[in-house]
């Protein structure tokens, strides 16, 4: 039974039809890991943490800098030099202290991060970098958990959902991490402060409607968004049977790191 | 049948706890309430209809009202 502060608390969701009391409790009987709490995290964080998702779990090694302000919304200036894990669970209890926060102190890597995504149901890509990117879309798609993949910088970016199996997966699309030559340099790696909100809201939506099996997922569809025009694009995609990942003969069976692309400086540390 | 009391319930709780006493229903049983006079009268009972269900009787007592609704099939 939902308390009289709960229901107070949850009356807006409530009231939805595609929710409702029984959605509610699915929320809070959910549990959704965040890996990278920056630009993309905050909003996703403070937005799932306002929902009521009973368990959050935040992964992140980094520190807050004050570079990370103009857009990182969850850290706040008095935050500088702690841990984003720690100053993300400070903000995500304050709004609401129903919410199970579980910090991970590290960052994802090829021998921890099957470990760490094990225990959640839906798996939000906050993080920065294409290899890491790649590492969790390999890793969703061997362990059969579904994802919300995205990427920000400049003025556009991208998003899609990622249903093991089902879906079109990153590899489906883009086989291999570009090259270390194209990955945009530093002097390239500017981000609009508000993109990350906008996409990590985007997020953060696909993942309440993947755990109350509601609507329609961004799937088989890359969302793509030029904010400087503001102009919205959709590019339909198939799970391709021939994808060395989740195709039909995979070739890759095991997770690797491909550190060439994650030494690049704060690639639009999104 | 319990009757679920919103006198004093503002808006949109009022309609927020008919929801959650209509999801512990079956469809086509009935939900008693009373709802106060103004905003909650003018507001809940066609919420209710919006969402599916179906407003069985609306009867003024004093100064509230009672009214009966069954839950609808689109409800769920």
């Amino acid at each position: 039974m939902l308390t009289e502060a709960q229901i107070e608390r949850y009356s807006r969701h409530i009231i939805l039809r595609e929710i409702g009391g029984k959605g509610q409790k699915i929320l809070f009987n959910s549990r959704v890991l965040i890996i990278g709490v920056g630009g993309l995290g905050a909003p996703v964080a403070l937005y799932l943490a306002a929902a009521g998702i009973g368990t959050i779990g935040i992964a992140d090694a980094d520190a807050v800098e004050i570079s990370n302000l103009q857009r990182q919304v969850i850290h706040h200036t008095t935050d500088v030099g702690k841990a984003k894990v720690l100053s993300a669970r400070d903000k995500m209890t304050a709004i609401n202290p129903e919410v199970e926060v579980i910090p991970h102190h590290t960052w994802v890597r090829a021998d921890n991060i099957l470990s760490i995504i094990k225990d959640y149901d839906f798996i939000i890509d906050g993080t920065d970098s294409f290899a890491t990117k790649f590492l969790i879309n390999d890793a969703c798609v061997l362990a059969g958990k579904p994802y919300s993949h995205c990427g920000v910088l400049g003025f556009s970016g991208q998003t899609l959902t990622v249903l093991p199996g089902q879906s079109a997966c990153c590899r489906c699309i883009f086989r291999e991490p570009p090259p270390p030559e194209l990955v945009p340099s530093c002097a390239q790696a500017g981000v609009i402060g508000v993109l990350p909100g906008l996409f990590g809201t985007i997020q953060a939506t696909e993942a309440i409607k993947y755990l109350l099996s509601k609507g329609e997922l961004l799937t088989d569809r890359l969302l793509f968004v030029d904010a400087l025009e503001m102009r919205f694009q959709e590019i339909a995609l198939e799970r391709r049977n021939d994808c060395a990942l989740c195709g039909d003969a995979p070739t890759i069976t095991e997770l690797r790191d491909q550190s060439e692309a994650m030494t690049l400086c704060d690639l639009g540390k999104a | 049948m319990t009757i679920l009391d919103l006198r004093g319930v503002k808006c949109p709780i009022n309609f927020v706890k008919v929801m959650l006493a209509l999801e512990e229903l079956e469809i086509g049983e009935v939900l008693e309430f009373f709802l106060d006079d103004g905003e909650p009268i003018g507001n809940v009972p066609r919420s209710l209809e919006q969402a599916g269900h179906k407003l069985l009787a609306r009867n003024r007592v004093g100064d509230y009202f009672r009214l009966v609704v069954e839950k609808g099939e689109e409800a769920d």
